[in-house]
């Protein structure tokens, strides 16, 4: 990844809240921990010492329960909560150092937010509320409602445009929220706990819903959640944030198969693994079953049950099985007969597979080349390690 | 002058209070009383407008008006009410009286909330403001107007404008604090949504805070009419005329008749504007808002007549 990917750099971000906030810095320094600084000097650690970039057009999921600093964090990015020391880059310019007038162009043009609480406003229509922030950033009636109407179609909500909040379920009126974020048309979304106050069934919908938008519009997001369920399901990379601090940032595989201390490991104990893990994570190309095939000339093959055959650079091309036992040596099996298995599959899709198949499952990348093989083996194992 | 005395100090410890006042007063009168007699031109513009206005209406166009805007306000029902209360006035013989004191009422009103809706939105912004003018507030509401109408005839004179100024004084207050309360308790996440979104501080209070405590607001408002209602007898005092005098003079002269006459004035006048003022404010909170204010009340059923044959008219429903 060059420094152009790098769409918001966090550097060395501290947030103390209270009124001596060098006091409390200057203990840290010395490795004072939080309740050590509250107990002698009254100030609360908010975030400490945060470092992390996110990519351009990937959801970052900022994960932690409550009280870890995760929606101070947010707040951070934007400034609606000023950093007590530290800085933060969007696009390689300093938010940080940033004066109220261009502060305020950031948050017309840079950054939209999405809220737990959905902060609608109740005395505006839905399609007011959706042009918010085009109001407030002095667009014009026209071109801020035909804006408006464009970012309610997009999450469902045309026809409910001359509706009032409260006449809307929890669902749409999130919807709403998302829609005024999108019509200012940011380089990044911010999304505090936006789906934390719906219910489930509600709450599922509208991820699907975000993960939809986001790939198609490589907007880039970042969600703020308490649920590592949903952390996993549409976060392209998390950080987890214990007590103020980022404990680890990586991908959910990453992370699940390299906690970084044992808060991370507890945390991800009673994660569904199989939903996590993707078909390349758990395969292994083990090369004494691997035969490679020359000038088109079916190999030999080996005294073993199944064999896989790739070409010379690698391009998986089928199966000897030798199992049938046949006089004529072993039967020879195509791609377009067998179950091959993309390696971004999550395993969770795997697991009916390989009930049903003898043969281990070979896993494929996006060009074709064998990455691998999963037998019922090594699957249980891979499951039952976590 | 005796001697000090532990037990009971003041024999000799003494602020003169009121030779303070009465000398600072003095000084005012003489070295400032063109710069109070210059105050008085805005009101006087003010009151005469309206009064001339209103007196200028014949009784029954008055009364077919007021009903109008009950109804457009609030519904038929509040129309009705508009053109009974009305209606009495002018029965018991006391329209011109209640023309007079309306314009008083709607005089002082117009000035508090001139003055205290920017006291208020300052009050909500700056704590340290607020904690200075909540005891002057409180003084404002709790002085007896006795005390301060003479200082106020001193300055003034007497007549109607001066009894503008004693019952702005007495009625300011809870338009102040109300505003102040409603701006505070707009909910912090809409606040937040707001600033997110880069409101500067003025967007934020004209197109989320204020319109957010609207209803408060109006409830101050309604408050500041009745306070200012009330004052009305007590301005009489210092040569204000309308219902107020009616009753002063009823009482001066032992003629219960006349007095009776004047309260019941005031009385009916009070129902008739603290009805209209509450349903407007309920109305800024009402859930009712498939249509607009001009689709509703005798303007809609007006608009829908005038447009019933060439354009498609708004979400019809029967006319309330």
């Amino acid at each position: 990844m060059n420094r152009d990917d790098d769409i918001l750099v966090v550097k060395n971000i501290f947030k103390v809240f209270g009124d001596r906030p060098q006091e409390a810095l200057k203990m840290l320094e010395k490795g004072a921990d939080k309740d050590e600084i509250f107990k002698k000097t009254g100030q609360v650690i908010g975030v400490f010492d945060a470092n992390f970039t996110v990519k351009r057009g990937e959801i970052f999921v900022i994960m932690g329960l409550s009280g870890s600093g995760k929606s101070t964090m947010v707040r951070l990015f934007n400034r609606l909560i000023e950093p007590t020391s530290g800085s933060i880059y969007l696009n390689g310019k300093e938010i940080t150092g940033l004066n109220d007038k261009q502060l305020l162009d950031v948050r017309r043009k840079e950054m939209s937010m999405v809220f737990q609480s959905f902060a609608l406003m109740p005395h505006m229509t839905v399609l007011e509320n959706a042009a918010f922030g085009l109001e407030i950033s002095g667009v014009a009636e026209k071109e801020r409602n035909r804006r408006a109407r464009e970012a309610l179609a997009q999450v469902g909500l045309a026809a409910h445009e001359y509706s009032y909040p409260h006449q809307l379920s929890g669902g749409m009126q999130q919807r709403v929220g998302l829609a005024r974020a999108l019509a200012n048309d940011p380089s990044i979304l911010l999304m505090d706990e936006a789906f934390s106050a719906l219910d489930p069934l509600i709450r599922t919908e509208m991820q699907d819903e975000l993960i939809r938008l986001q790939a198609e519009h490589k907007r880039t997001i970042i969600f703020i959640s308490h649920d590592l369920d949903e952390a996993i399901r549409i976060g392209h990379r998390i950080a987890i944030m214990e007590g103020g601090r980022v404990v680890q940032v990586g991908t959910p595989q990453e992370i699940l198969n390299n906690p970084a201390d044992a808060y991370v490991e507890t945390f991800f104990k009673n994660v569904d693994s199989s939903k996590v893990l993707r078909a390349g994570d758990v395969a292994k190309f083990e090369s004494e079953i691997v035969v490679r095939q020359t000038n088109g000339a079916t190999p030999e093959a080996p005294a073993i049950p199944y064999a896989f055959i790739v070409d010379n650079d690698g391009r998986f091309l089928g199966v000897l099985d030798n199992c049938t036992g046949r006089a004529d040596g072993a039967r020879k099996l195509a791609p377009k007969d067998l179950s091959v298995v993309p390696f971004d599959t999550p395993l969770h899709d795997v697991l009916g597979l390989a009930a049903a198949v003898p043969y281990p499952l070979p896993v494929v990348t996006r060009d074709g080349a064998l990455h691998g093989t999963i037998s019922r083996e090594s699957l249980l194992k891979s499951l039952s390690r976590h | 002058m005796s001697e000090f005395n532990l037990l009971d100090p003041f024999q000799t410890l003494q602020i003169p209070l009121g030779d303070w006042v009465e000398a600072s007063l003095t000084y005012f009168v003489q070295h400032f009383r063109d710069v109070f007699r210059a105050v008085r031109w805005p009101i006087d513009q003010v009151l005469n407008g309206i009064e001339s206005l209103l007196l200028s209406v014949p009784p029954t166009i008055g009364i077919i008006l007021g009903s109008l805007l009950g109804w457009q306000v609030a519904g038929r029902r509040m129309g009705m009410l508009c053109a009974v209360t009305l209606f009495f006035l002018g029965l018991i013989g006391v329209w011109a009286e209640s023309m007079t004191t309306l314009a008083l009422v709607l005089t002082s009103v117009f000035f508090c909330g001139l003055f205290g809706v920017p006291l208020g939105i300052l009050c909500a912004r700056y704590d340290r403001l607020e904690k200075f003018i909540r005891p002057v507030l409180d003084a404002m509401q709790t002085l007896p107007a006795f005390v301060y109408l003479v200082p106020v005839v001193m300055l003034f004179g007497i007549g109607n404008v001066p009894g503008v100024l004693v019952t702005i004084v007495f009625a300011l207050p809870p338009l102040v604090r109300l505003t102040n309360l409603g701006i505070r308790q707009v909910p912090a996440d809409k606040i937040e949504a707001a600033r997110a979104f880069g409101a500067t501080p003025w967007q934020m209070l004209t197109r989320v805070q204020l319109p957010l405590a609207t209803q408060t607001m109006m409830a101050g408002l309604n408050q500041t009419l009745m306070l200012s209602l009330s004052m009305v007898v007590i301005a009489s005092m210092i040569s204000v005329g309308g219902l107020g005098q009616m009753v002063l003079r009823g009482i001066g002269r032992l003629d219960m008749g006349l007095a009776t006459v004047g309260g019941v004035g005031l009385v009916l006048l009070a129902i008739f504007l603290d009805r209209l003022t509450q349903a407007m404010g309920e109305r800024s909170a009402s859930t009712d808002m498939t249509r607009r204010w001009y689709q509703r009340g005798p303007i809609g059923l007006g608009l829908r007549l005038l447009h019933l044959n060439h354009t498609k008219p708004g979400p019809v429903r029967h006319a309330l």
